[in-house]
């Protein structure tokens, strides 16, 4: 089971009382009416699904019921740290990011077993 | 001339005449209790502790007990307070004048009394929290999963919790918590 490290409980919790709530950091446009067709789209419709380091907005729904911001690995599904709502994209320490790199090389995709099914 | 006293409605309660447990865990409904879902800033935390005549506390996972009255917390704004004793939590809220919201949700919880030696086995049958003394000390209070419902979880003491559960989901919690004491007893 997944422990998810809240920072209002400041605890590690399972993954079962959290919920995911999207990419993190999205900050809407102050003259929302003023802008083109294709500045609202690009703000409310398209996200970077990023491969790799990734920010996302999670709530600890069964828990404090608040909601935070993680910084995670979509490859290896690491969660590099955690942090509250509301505090600008925080850095990922280097140590943590390394140790998520060498550990994706390791992870077993899609796209590296691929050949061997063939 | 008929007896008015015969025709008296009585309140059932939700699980009113249960009993069960194991040899290691044993299980009883709690008596009714009053209730208070309360929301609040910091900033208004010592104004509505003064009102209730209990210490908010505005530590994670802790709780704070004095005169029949327990409040616990649930996140940086928010608690839950139970009063077994005098009564009068609604009003002693109503009457604080500094802005919170205060819901009474007496009859909306149910409650289940864990105790023995088993007590924290049985509650992790359906729970994933860290139990140990060590994570989760007595007077330590959390809302957390149990099984497929929601409940808040407060050691008592040792070997005993305090199960606070919606009182629809009670059959379920108190059929979960059967299983999980004689599975503790195994
Ligand atoms: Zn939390």
């Amino acid at each position: 089971m997944l422990l998810i490290h809240c920072p209002y409980c400041e605890d590690d919790r399972s993954e079962l009382e959290f919920r995911w709530a999207g990419e993190a950091h999205i900050a809407r446009p102050e003259a929302i009416s003023e802008i083109s067709d294709e500045e609202f789209a690009e703000y409310f419709f398209l996200r970077n699904n990023e491969k790799g380091l990734t920010y996302e907005r999670w709530r600890h729904i069964h828990g404090c019921g608040r909601f935070f911001n993680a910084a995670r690995d979509t490859v290896s599904d690491r969660f590099l740290m955690t942090y509250k709502a509301g505090l600008p994209k925080q850095p990922v320490p280097v140590a943590d990011k390394m140790a998520a790199t060498a550990e994706e090389k390791t992870v077993e995709t899609w796209e590296a077993t691929e050949g061997d099914a063939r | 001339m008929a007896d008015l006293a015969l025709n008296m409605a009585t309140r059932t309660l939700p699980l009113s005449g249960v009993h069960g447990g194991s040899s290691v865990a044993r299980l009883e409904p709690a008596s009714p209790a009053a209730r208070l879902s309360l929301r609040a800033r910091s900033e208004d935390v010592a104004a509505l502790s003064t009102a209730l005549g209990i210490a908010l506390p505005v530590k994670p996972k802790t709780s704070a007990s004095s005169h029949g009255r327990t409040a616990l917390w649930l996140g940086p704004d928010e608690w839950l307070v139970i009063d077994e004793g005098q009564g009068g939590l609604l009003q002693a809220a109503n009457d604080c004048a500094a802005p919170h919201s205060a819901t009474d949700v007496s009859h909306r919880n149910t409650a289940i009394l864990v105790s023995g030696p088993g007590a924290a086995m049985a509650i992790n049958s359906g729970c994933p929290l860290d139990l140990s003394l060590k994570a989760f000390p007595v007077g330590a209070c959390s809302r957390t999963l149990f099984g497929k419902i929601e409940v808040v979880l407060l050691r008592t003491a040792e070997d005993a919790f305090r199960v606070e559960v919606w009182r629809s989901f009670s059959d379920y919690a108190f059929g979960l918590l059967s299983e999980g004491a004689r599975d503790a007893a195994l």
